[in-house]
């Protein structure tokens, strides 16, 4: 017997979906909270670093989102660079190659300052 | 009708976090060492594991919660070693998070365990933004993967406390600058405790073994 392949949404859940998940879920409890009717807008923070895909988070969130009062709330991604501190000098620089150097010393090991962000800054509601 | 702004400030993991927290104070309840392992698919996680119990065995009470896409074929092989494991199929899920490891935790004797090895979905990109509760990270790289792995995947070497380097026994037949790898870890991550081995023919693995079992005995005594 032949079962078709279900490539349905749900069936993918990529690590943009758990995102979009625990993303929703925090929208709707600070709305609660704040006995909103209807959630109009996220505004959220990513970084460079994150891996997070900010058009595969809106295509989960439209899908979750449904029957939700989040439902056709826009999502604002800004997005944070990569900043590094130099271990050495202390430098805070943002890299512009792959091999992270310090654009002043050259060689000593960097710490990540910026760029790993993944967080809700606010919401806005009616 | 009026737009209000809620400033949330949040982490969007942070539930998550906070499940960590929990599983962690959980283990450490227990005493038991406890180690989130990550690789891409294919650099050794299984058959780490397997040779980190054959040898650990009669020194510490082992278990294993193994994270796949799908199946149990790794969960299989650490069963008929006699060693307590719980498969958790994250059903296309990329990693493992502190949700499912909690559920993992409730399978197993934690009253006897001293080490527990949590291996994760084998992915470059997204384990290390989701704690679990573990105390340590590993990750695996191996020789067949490239020099230029940490310089593609930064993030995951940033955040490791160990790089175990596989497969130094095919360095014969491949291109694999061993020196631009380690100034790129090392350069990343300056604590990072690196052990270059192979799973194939044992090389290496002692120090790995010696550097894990302090780890263990001093998780035991706290």
């Amino acid at each position: 017997m032949h079962h078709p392949r279900d490539r349905g949404v749900t069936r993918r859940k990529m690590h943009e979906f758990s995102i979009t998940q625990s993303m929703l879920s925090l929208a709707l409890e600070k709305a609660g909270e704040a006995k909103a009717n209807k959630i109009t807008r996220i505004n959220l923070i990513i970084g460079e670093l994150s891996g997070v895909v900010a058009e595969c988070v809106q295509f989960y969130f439209d899908y979750i989102s449904k029957d939700t009062i989040a439902s056709g709330a826009s999502l604002s991604f800004e997005t944070r660079p990569t900043k590094l501190r130099c271990q050495q000098c202390d430098k805070v620089f943002s890299p512009t190659n792959h091999e992270w150097l310090c654009p002043d010393c050259q060689q000593a090991s960097i710490e990540i300052v910026s760029g790993r962000e993944c967080y809700m800054e606010s919401i806005e509601v009616e | 009708m009026t737009v209000k702004i809620i400033t949330v400030g949040e982490d969007i993991l942070g539930a998550n976090e906070e499940k960590a927290k929990a599983n962690k104070k959980r283990l450490d309840s227990h005493n038991i060492l406890t180690i989130n392992i990550m690789s891409s698919p294919g650099a050794g996680k299984t058959s780490l594991i397997m040779n980190t119990i054959n040898h650990m065995k009669s020194k510490a009470r082992i278990a294993v919660i193994e994270g796949d896409v799908a199946s149990s074929v790794d969960a299989d092989k650490i069963n008929e070693m006699g060693i307590p494991v719980i498969q958790i199929n994250t059903a296309g899920g990329c990693h493992l998070d502190a949700n499912m490891v909690e559920s993992g935790l409730n399978g197993l004797p934690l009253a006897e365990t001293d080490l527990l090895l949590i291996e994760n979905v084998g992915n470059l990109i997204c384990p290390n933004a989701f704690a679990l509760g573990e105390d340590l990270r590993v990750m695996i790289a191996s020789l067949p993967e490239g020099d230029d792995k940490p310089i593609k995947y930064p993030a995951m070497f940033a955040d490791t406390d160990v790089v175990l380097l596989n497969k130094i026994d095919l360095q014969p037949h491949l291109d694999f600058n061993m020196d631009a790898f380690t100034k790129t870890v090392t350069k990343l991550n300056p604590d990072v405790q690196l052990f270059p081995i192979s799973c194939k023919s044992g090389e290496g693995l002692g120090a790995w073994f010696s550097w894990l079992e302090s780890e263990v005995n001093s998780k035991k005594n706290k």
